[in-house]
C-alpha cells in the first residue's frame, strides 16, 4: 500500500516537473534595482530556465514592503529583490517571507564580518557591497581639493559644503554606513564625526540614488554611497573615484521568497540561478558591477576589482552587530534627522563659525580661544541622550507605541531637535568669541 | 420661519435629474476618493500602538517647530510662487490676446509645455543647467567668478515652482479673456478709458474668474507639491515632511498623515477663499462669438519689445526641457558646462519598450482626462446652476485630491480593492482601469477650476432665453452651455491630460507588470543607474513630444469645428 502512494506521488511529482519544464509560468519579482540591473538577469534566467518568464515589477525598497504587505491577502508577487538588509527584516518579522534552502551550496557564510544568509532561511545574500566615499575628479580639480580616503577627512574645512549623503531614515544602506561608524568608534565618538560631516554637507537626499546622481553630475563633489554606485558609473564614463575608508563594513544585498508565493517553483528556480556561477557572472558586467558572493568569480572580475573575501583592508573592517543595530534602528535614524537632516543650516552656521576662529587662532594662538574653540566642538558633538538610553525599551516603545513608552514620538522629535538648535547656537556664539579674542 | 420656508422651496427646487447627477458623482468620489484615502488617512486619528481615537496627534503637530517652521514656509514659498507665476503668465496671455501678434501661435502651444516635467529626469536636467554648478554657474563662475543660488533654499523652490506651474493661469487667464465680450471694451473706450487704465479697470476684472481659477491652483498646487522640494533637498515644507513620514520602511508614524489632513484643509481653505472673492459678482457677458477682445496691432517698435519679452520667458520657461533634450543626447555630462558628447545611443536603447509605454500613456491619459471633463463639468454646473444640497461639498472633496500625496491613494487603493476579487481571482485593484481611476481622481480638481471659470462667464440670461423658447433642460445644456464652455473645457482636458500622461507617485504603487506600464514608470526605472541616465531623459523627451502634439491636435480639432459651426450660422 505504501509503496502504490509512494509511486504515485513519485508519479504526480514527476508530472508536475515535466509541465514545468515545458511552462513554468510567470515569475512575478518585485525589485527596487534599475533595469540595467534586472534586464541582464532577465535574460539569463529565462535563458537558463526555458519555459520561466520573469516579470519584474520596480518599486523603491520602502513602496515595495509597503506593496507586499497591503498585498498580503492576494498575494500575487513570487520574490523581493533589495538591497537593505532591514528591509528584509521588517517582511521577516510580518511572516511575508517564506523559508527556503538553495540548492547552490558552498558559498562563504560571512562576507568580511556580516553572515551572508538570514540565519533562519528566510533571505539570501547574492551580492557584497561597501560602504565608501565617492567623489568626482573634475569636481575636485576645479575646487582644488585632494582625495577624501578616510570619514575623518570628511570633517576637514576644506571639505565645507562639497559633501552628499542619503537620510539614514530613507536609505537603508546608508543607515548601515551611519551605523557601521558608530559600532566602529563609538557612540559619542562616532556621533562627534557624523556631526562633523554634518556640518560640511552640502546636501541630504531623501533617496540612495540621488547621492551618486549629484556626484556624477558635479552637483556636489563628494559623496557617501554603497560601492556599486560609484563602480557602475566609472564602467559609464562618468570621472569618478571611490575608496573605502578603514572603518567600514560590507553587506550582502539580498533576495528572498514572498510567503504563499503564487509561483513556488519559478521562484526557487530564480533564487537558484541568482545565485549560481552563472548567475553571479551577471554582477560583474559594467552597468551592474556588484561584489559577487561566489569567490570563484573574482578569477573573472576586471583588473582593480576589490575582492571582499582576500583583499585584506576587508578583513581589517570591524565586526558589525546586527542585534545591536536593529535594537536602536528608529532611534539612530530620527536622531540623525532632527540633529542633522532638519538642522542643516544651523549646524552647516556653526561648523563654518568654527573653521573661521581655528584658522584665526592657528595663526594667532592663544590659549583662551583655543579653549573656547574646545568648548565650541563639545557643544556640536553633545548628545540629548546615550547609547544606553538609545537601546532602552522606554524609548524603543515610544516609537512602536509600546506599553512602556514614557513619551511619544513626536515629543521625543520637538526635544531632541530644541536640544540640537541651542547647542548649535551656543557653539557658533562661542566661536565668535574666540574669533574675537585673536582677530 | 422665512429660512426655513426657504430651504424647502430650495429642496424642492431641485430636479430629479440633478438629483441623480449629483448622486452619481458624490458614488464616484466616495468610493474613489473618500474611501481609499480614508482608509489611511484615519491613522491621523488614532494613537500609536493602541489605535485608541485621539487628537493628541495634532496636539503634537503644533507643539513641534519643525512643524509649525515648515507649515510658514509653505505658505510663503506657495504665495511667492503665485506672484512669480503670475509675473510669468500676465505678459504672455494679454499678448497673445489683445494683439494681432504673430507669436501667439508659438506661446499657446509651447505655453503649456512646463507642465509636462517628467519626473527625475525634469529635476537632472535642471540641476545640470541652473545647479550650483549647472551650466549657467559654471560660465558665470568663469567669466565673472560669482554663483547665483537658483536652486537653493525657499528661493529655489519658489523659482522651480513658478516656471512648473505658471502655465495653470496661463492656460486659464487666456480662456477668461478670449471669453470676454468686445462690447464691454467698446463701451469703456467710448467713455474715454484706454491703455493700462483700460486693462486694469475694465479687462482684468472682467477675467477674473480664469485668473483666480489658475492662481488658486498654482498656491493649492504648490502648496501640496512634494516633489520639486525633494529634488531640492529643501525638507522644512509641508507637503515633503509628509511624504517623509508616510514612505519610511517600518513603522507607521502618525504625523505623516496629520500632515495630509492638514494639507487638505489648507487646500480646502484655499480654494474657499478664492469661492469667497468671487462671490456676489457677476462675470458673465452674453455675447458670444464675436472673437473676443478686439486686437490692436503692434506698431515695430512694440513689436520687438514684445518679441523680445516673449522669446526670454519662452527661453526661461523652456530650459528644463532643454536640458532634458540635451542629456538625452549626452554621453558624459560632469561638471562642464556642455556635454562631453553627443550621441543618438540612448534613443535607439529606449525605441524598442517606448511604443507598449506611449500607447499605455495614451490610453491611461486620455480616459482620464476625459472622465475629468465630464465630472469636473457636472460638479461646475451642479454648483453654479442648481441649489442641490450638499453641492458645495462636491467641491470641496473633489478638490482636496490635489492635497493627498499620490503615494496614499495608491495604498488606499490597494487596502480598498486588493481584497476585492474578479471570478477568476485576480485582484481588482490589479487592473489598469484602476491606475486610470488614480490619475483621473489626482487630477480632477484641475479640470474643475477650468470648468468652473469657464461656466462663469456664461450669462445664465442665454439659458434662461432658450428655457422661455421651451427648450428643456438637457436641451439647453447641450446646444447653449455646452458649447459656450467648449475653450473651459479643452483647458480642463489639456492640463488634466498633459499631467496625468508624466504623473508617477500613484502609479508606482498599482502598476502590476510592465506590459501595463505607462511612460512615467518607464523612466523611474531607467533613472536608478548611472547608465540609465541617457535613455531615462531620452523617454522623457518622447513623453514631452508625444503629450505636447496631443494637445496640439486637440486644440486643432476644436478650433476646426468651431470655425465650422461659425461657418453655418
Amino acid at each position: 500500500m505504501l509503496k502504490t502512494i509512494a509511486a504515485a506521488m513519485l508519479m504526480s511529482a514527476a508530472f508536475v516537473v515535466t509541465v514545468h519544464a515545458q511552462d513554468g509560468g510567470k515569475v512575478t519579482i518585485v525589485t527596487s534595482f534599475s533595469k540595467d540591473v534586472t534586464d541582464p538577469f532577465k535574460a539569463g534566467f529565462e535563458a537558463a530556465n526555458p519555459g520561466f518568464t520573469l516579470d519584474v515589477q520596480n518599486k523603491s525598497t520602502s513602496s515595495g514592503v509597503k506593496y507586499i504587505d497591503e498585498t498580503k491577502v492576494n498575494n500575487q508577487v513570487d520574490l523581493f529583490w533589495a538591497s537593505a538588509p532591514d528591509a528584509f527584516d521588517s517582511l521577516k518579522s510580518r511572516e511575508l517571507l517564506a523559508k527556503f534552502t538553495p540548492s547552490v551550496t558552498g558559498l562563504p557564510e560571512k562576507v568580511g564580518s556580516y553572515p551572508v544568509n538570514d540565519k533562519d532561511g528566510y533571505y539570501f545574500g547574492f551580492a557584497a557591497s561597501g560602504y565608501g566615499i565617492m567623489s568626482n575628479d573634475r569636481y575636485l580639480e576645479a575646487n582644488d581639493l585632494p582625495k577624501p580616503v578616510e570619514w575623518s577627512d570628511l570633517t576637514k574645512p576644506e571639505y565645507h559644503d562639497h559633501i552628499a549623503i542619503a537620510a539614514p531614515s530613507r536609505s537603508g544602506t546608508t543607515h548601515l554606513t551611519i551605523e557601521t561608524i558608530l559600532q566602529g568608534e563609538g557612540w559619542d565618538k562616532g556621533w562627534a564625526t557624523l556631526k562633523g560631516i554634518g556640518g560640511n554637507l552640502q546636501q541630504v537626499t531623501e533617496r540612495s540614488f540621488g547621492v551618486p546622481d549629484a556626484v556624477n553630475s558635479g552637483q556636489t563633489g563628494i559623496g557617501i554611497v554603497i560601492d556599486f554606485f560609484a563602480f557602475s558609473a566609472q564602467a559609464s564614463g562618468f570621472p569618478v573615484s571611490f575608496a573605502y575608508p578603514s572603518v567600514t563594513t560590507v553587506v550582502p544585498a539580498n533576495i528572498g521568497i514572498v510567503a504563499n508565493a503564487p509561483n513556488q517553483a519559478g521562484a526557487e528556480a530564480f533564487v537558484n540561478y541568482l545565485l549560481s556561477e552563472k548567475g553571479q557572472a551577471v554582477l560583474l558586467e559594467p552597468a551592474i558591477r556588484r561584489l559577487p558572493i561566489n569567490p570563484a568569480l573574482y578569477e573573472k572580475a576586471p583588473e582593480g576589482f576589490p575582492n571582499p573575501f582576500k583583499d585584506p583592508r576587508f578583513q581589517s573592517m570591524i565586526t558589525f552587530d546586527a542585534d545591536v543595530s536593529k535594537k536602536r534602528t528608529d532611534v539612530v535614524d530620527t536622531l540623525y534627522d532632527q540633529l542633522i537632516s532638519f538642522q542643516l543650516d544651523n549646524i552647516k552656521g556653526a561648523t563654518k563659525a568654527i573653521h573661521e576662529a581655528e584658522k584665526a587662532v592657528a595663526a594667532n594662538e592663544q590659549a583662551a580661544a583655543r579653549a573656547l574653540l574646545t568648548e565650541a566642538h563639545a557643544l556640536i558633538a553633545a548628545m540629548p541622550i546615550t547609547a544606553e538610553e538609545a537601546a532602552s525599551q522606554q524609548i524603543r516603545d515610544a516609537f512602536t507605541g509600546g506599553e512602556e513608552k514614557t513619551a511619544r514620538q513626536a515629543e521625543l522629535e520637538q526635544k531632541w531637535a530644541a536640544f540640537a538648535s541651542e547647542k548649535y547656537a551656543a557653539a557658533k556664539a562661542k566661536a565668535e568669541e574666540a574669533l574675537a579674542l585673536v582677530d | 420661519m422665512a429660512l426655513v420656508q426657504s430651504i424647502l422651496i430650495r429642496r424642492v427646487s431641485a430636479k430629479p435629474g440633478q438629483i441623480f447627477a449629483i448622486s452619481v458623482i458624490a458614488l464616484f468620489l466616495a468610493i474613489f476618493l473618500i474611501i481609499p484615502a480614508g482608509t489611511v488617512i484615519y491613522t491621523a486619528f488614532t494613537e500609536k500602538g493602541t489605535g485608541a481615537l485621539t487628537i493628541v496627534n495634532f496636539v503634537d503637530f503644533f507643539n513641534t517647530d519643525l512643524f509649525r517652521r515648515s507649515f510658514f514656509n509653505s505658505v510663503y514659498v506657495s504665495g511667492m510662487s503665485v506672484v512669480w507665476a503670475s509675473a510669468i503668465a500676465l505678459p504672455l496671455a494679454v499678448l497673445t490676446t489683445r494683439f494681432d501678434f504673430r507669436g501667439s501661435l508659438i506661446i499657446q502651444t509651447l505655453g503649456f509645455v512646463p507642465l509636462i516635467m517628467p519626473p527625475f529626469v525634469g529635476a537632472v536636467a535642471m540641476q545640470l543647467l541652473f545647479g550650483r554648478n549647472g551650466t549657467v554657474n559654471l560660465i558665470l563662475n568663469d567669466w565673472f567668478g560669482i554663483r547665483i543660488p537658483f536652486m537653493e533654499g525657499l528661493n529655489g523652490v519658489i523659482f522651480v515652482q513658478s516656471l512648473h506651474y505658471f502655465p495653470f493661469i496661463l492656460i486659464n487667464l487666456s480662456t477668461s479673456l478670449r471669453n470676454i465680450d468686445r462690447s464691454m471694451e467698446e463701451a469703456a473706450q467710448n467713455l474715454g478709458s484706454s491703455g493700462v487704465r483700460l486693462f486694469r479697470r475694465i479687462v482684468f476684472p472682467l477675467a477674473m474668474p480664469g485668473y483666480l481659477a489658475g492662481a488658486s491652483l498654482v498656491f493649492v498646487k504648490v502648496f501640496d507639491d512634494l516633489a520639486t522640494p525633494l529634488l531640492l533637498n529643501v525638507k522644512d515644507m509641508l507637503a515633503p515632511q509628509a511624504y517623509l513620514r508616510v514612505t519610511s520602511v517600518g513603522l507607521t508614524d502618525p504625523m505623516g498623515y496629520v500632515i495630509s489632513v492638514i494639507l487638505i484643509a489648507v487646500s480646502i481653505f484655499a480654494m474657499w477663499l478664492s469661492a469667497i472673492a468671487m462671490r456676489g459678482k457677476d462675470y458673465s457677458t452674453t455675447q458670444r462669438g464675436g472673437g473676443g477682445l478686439s486686437r490692436r496691432k503692434l506698431s515695430r517698435g512694440e513689436s520687438i519689445i514684445a518679441y523680445g519679452v516673449v522669446g526670454l520667458i519662452l527661453l526661461l520657461v523652456l530650459s528644463p526641457h532643454i536640458g532634458l533634450l540635451l542629456l538625452s543626447l549626452a554621453t558624459v555630462w560632469s561638471f562642464s558646462p556642455m556635454p562631453d558628447g553627443f550621441t543618438m545611443a540612448h534613443y535607439g536603447r529606449v525605441f524598442g519598450e517606448s511604443s507598449l509605454y506611449i500607447k499605455n500613456t495614451l490610453i491611461y491619459a486620455s480616459l482620464a482626462g476625459l472622465i475629468d471633463v465630464v465630472i469636473g463639468g457636472a460638479i461646475a454646473y451642479l454648483v453654479l446652476r442648481t441649489k442641490v444640497v450638499g453641492r458645495r461639498w462636491l467641491d470641496w472633496a473633489a478638490t482636496s485630491a490635489l492635497a493627498i500625496p499620490g503615494v496614499v491613494l495608491g495604498i488606499g487603493y490597494l487596502r480598498t480593492f486588493y481584497g476585492v476579487t474578479l471570478p477568476d481571482g485576480t485582484p481588482l485593484a490589479t487592473l489598469w482601469v484602476m491606475v486610470v481611476l488614480a490619475l483621473a481622481i489626482r487630477r480632477l480638481p484641475y479640470a474643475l477650476r477650468a470648468c468652473y471659470a469657464a461656466l462663469q462667464q456664461v450669462s445664465e440670461s442665454l439659458e434662461e432665453a432658450a428655457e422661455n423658447l421651451g427648450a428643456t433642460k438637457q436641451r439647453t445644456i447641450r446646444r447653449i452651455v455646452l458649447p459656450l464652455m467648449t475653450g473651459g473645457l479643452l483647458a480642463g482636458f489639456v492640463t488634466s491630460f498633459s499631467t496625468a500622461a508624466v504623473e508617477l507617485s500613484a502609479t508606482l504603487m498599482l502598476i502590476q507588470s510592465n506590459s501595463d506600464a505607462p511612460l512615467a514608470y518607464g523612466l523611474y526605472v531607467f533613472m536608478q543607474s548611472p547608465a540609465g541616465r541617457g535613455p531615462g531623459a531620452a523617454l522623457g523627451v518622447i513623453a514631452v513630444v508625444m503629450v505636447a502634439l496631443c494637445t496640439l491636435l486637440s486644440h486643432y480639432v476644436i478650433e476646426r469645428r468651431q470655425k465650422a459651426l461659425g461657418m453655418t450660422k
